[in-house]
């Protein structure tokens, strides 16, 4: 048998009220493991409050080779943003 | 692809790195530029993990309960640089297992500096120091190097790593400050350590094959002679803090270049290590691959035992 | 100074100690880089904890003693640990048995040292409590994977079950102080916790299909620093320092 563990992707939230966000990978070989590896590993310094684990296999991922067709239609509808309306200066907190 | 459309891209390739933009895995990368990180990173992740041997030598012999568990915690940290280093290779595609087959069969490099023996406590102090300074020098700069999670894992390294070196100077204080038998073991260890840690830095900038490449793709920010400068500049004065004297008779303040002159480097002996003869080149490689073969039964477990549970669990739901 | 007391704290410490000392031969060489780690993380538990308690202790003896006097300057007699914890890492399913089987035990002494009308154990108890939980957690789910992984590695953790059961009935056997500081209500008999341990053991070995050793021949001495052989030798790594270079600083 010749099968090696998995790899999986850890997102870790570092304080309630704050987002998960990708701390980086590792290798178990079912997801309880890849909970507690993640613990040890990237919890060492008290940087978590919560873990996710989704084994790398599982994301979906986009092609940069799209990034044109997917990404730059929006780089040109300045609408969206608030700096896009010109308000007079005695309008504060808009 | 016809060799112009892939000039054009290598091209459109650079300028991104030029203009300080990070490169993602998935983005089109010459096949030059992902062999170079693969190379480089798992050098440096075998480095990681081949370092943990030479310091864990001490773990059970730390002469107090606080040197224990700080240097436990540093070893531990190897490891888990190792790990982050590792990862941020798998993104090229290539294995772990795939990286650890070039370790143990010779063919990765790891730094030549980890095949000296650590033969007393002191070694423990001085590797902290020197060595791990020499490498801090080598790898804040990586912080902002053009492969993302490359810069990624050296930040998350680099903020792991600032208490290392502390750990060791600390050590060299305590034994300097000491007992005169404490103070000679210091002294005898940074004569041990002081030359193979300037080599660490690298061959000079004469000898170096990959320095012009490395410096565009930002694997690079100074060069090996310039990093050794820095490292003897900033390291001089703190051996001279605790009392301690650089074991090089030529080592003189040079005012015009503000920095200083030191003799030459025996870089037969570095070429002699690196060849595989340094006094623990074996014993370190057949550390490695025997934790690793005594652990492919539990590896294989774990692997036989997820692919049951997910069995029963499929089953379940059927 | 409450020697009961004294003698009482040192056999938690010298537990947490010995293991962790253990623990620490096996940073570098773990199945993989992430077991590794995880393990460390238990050393460095379990040394946490063993400076508490000597601390605490070095309190009671008053005057320059320090938790490093306790942990490095006695002779092997003097060391109060269980057989169990000292045993060597003779494969990864000895370092998991081994474990497992102190885990338990570690688990159930903590739950009752809670409550203890001492301030400071019950303060390190409520401290210890949630990293021994963790420690449980690991040890019993590789007990599972490696009892039913494959042909291999079941009898691998079998032998090593096996072999390291014959220490589990010296955790029970109360030591002086341990009788007489379960009455003041500072500590616990652990004859109390037996039952309770190995029903534990027993539930966690079944699930990991894996035999409960039926052997009722136990050894004992470890709580009365009566030692293994592996003991000796595990010292003279650990004092090493200390003896070749008696009172200086680190």
């Amino acid at each position: 048998m010749k099968k090696n563990w998995p790899l999986w992707e850890v997102f870790v939230r570092s304080k309630n009220g704050l987002e998960h966000r990708h701390f980086g990978s590792l290798h178990a070989a079912d997801a309880e493991m890849a909970l507690e590896n993640a613990r040890d590993v990237y919890t060492r310094r008290n940087e978590g409050v919560s873990i996710w684990v989704v084994e790398s296999k599982n994301i979906t991922a986009s092609n940069p080779e799209h990034n044109g067709e997917l990404f730059e239609p929006a780089q040109d509808k300045v609408y969206r943003h608030p700096t896009f309306y010109d308000l007079p200066d005695e309008v504060k907190h808009m | 692809m016809s060799e112009e459309q892939i000039k054009n891209l290598e091209a459109q390739f650079e300028a991104r790195i030029a203009r300080d933009e990070k490169i993602e895995p998935k983005d089109w990368m010459p096949e030059k530029y992902r062999q170079t990180h693969i190379r480089q990173m798992s050098q440096h992740a075998h480095s990681e993990i081949i370092g943990m041997l030479p310091e864990g030598n001490w773990i059970t012999r730390a002469p107090s309960l606080r040197r224990k568990v700080a240097l436990l915690a540093k070893v531990q940290d190897e490891g888990g640089h190792g790990l982050y280093l590792y990862s941020a290779c798998e993104t090229l595609g290539i294995s772990r297992e795939e990286l650890y087959e070039q370790l143990h069969t010779g063919k990765a490099k790891y730094s030549s500096i980890f095949n000296y023996p650590t033969i007393t406590w002191a070694d423990i102090g001085a590797i902290g120091w020197l060595v791990d300074g020499a490498a801090i020098i080598n790898q804040v700069p990586l912080c902002s190097t053009s492969f993302g999670p490359y810069a990624r894992a050296m930040v998350r390294v680099c903020k792991e790593e600032s208490f290392h070196q502390r750990q060791g100077f600390e050590i060299m204080l305590k034994l300097a400050e000491g007992d005169p038998k404490q103070k000679e073991m210091a002294q005898d260890a940074l004569n041990r350590w002081w030359w193979p840690a300037l080599m660490m830095l690298g061959p000079t900038d004469d000898k170096s094959v990959h320095t012009a490449q490395s410096m565009k793709w930002k694997l690079k920010r100074k060069t090996n002679d310039e990093l050794r400068q820095q490292f003897i500049d900033q390291t001089v004065p703190q051996a001279e803090l605790i009392g301690l004297t650089i074991p090089d008779p030529d080592l003189k303040w040079n005012e015009e270049k503000k920095g200083y002159d030191f003799g030459p480097i025996d870089w037969d002996e570095f070429w002699q290590v690196v060849k595989g003869h340094g006094p623990c080149n074996k014993q370190r490689l057949n550390a490695r691959v025997s934790a690793w073969e005594n652990g492919q039964w539990v590896r294989d477990a774990a692997m036989a035992h997820a692919e049951k549970q997910e069995l029963k669990s499929n089953n379940k739901a059927v | 100074m409450n020697t009961n007391l004294y003698n009482y704290i040192l056999g938690l410490a010298d537990n947490s100690l010995i293991l962790g000392q253990r623990l620490g031969e096996l940073c570098g060489h773990g199945p993989t880089l992430e077991t590794d780690i995880a393990l460390t993380n238990i050393a460095l538990d379990l040394l946490g904890q063993t400076r508490s308690y000597y601390q605490y202790a070095s309190s009671l003896k008053g005057e320059e003693y320090t938790e490093d006097d306790i942990a490095f300057l006695r002779t092997e007699r003097e060391y109060v640990n269980c057989l169990l914890v000292e045993q060597p890492n003779t494969d990864f399913a000895y370092t998991i048995a081994r474990q497992f089987l102190f885990d338990s035990y570690h688990l159930l002494v903590l739950t009752e040292l809670q409550k203890s009308t001492d301030l400071t154990i019950s303060a390190i108890a409520k401290k210890s409590i949630k990293e021994v939980n963790y420690h449980y957690r690991f040890s019993s789910d590789w007990l599972k994977r490696l009892g039913d992984g494959t042909e291999i590695s079941k009898e691998k953790m079998q032998e090593a079950i096996n072999s390291l059961w014959t220490y589990t009935n010296e955790l029970f056997l109360p030591t002086e102080a341990e009788l007489a500081i379960s009455e003041s209500g500072v500590g616990v008999n652990p004859e109390v916790l037996k039952a309770k341990y190995y029903d534990m053991v027993q539930n966690v070995l079944e699930e990991s299909c894996l035999e409960t050793p039926e052997s009722k021949w136990f050894q004992k001495g470890g709580k009365q620093g009566i030692h293994s052989e592996h003991m000796g030798y595990l010292l003279s790594d650990m004092q090493y320092m200390q003896r070749a270079y008696p009172n200086m600083k680190w």
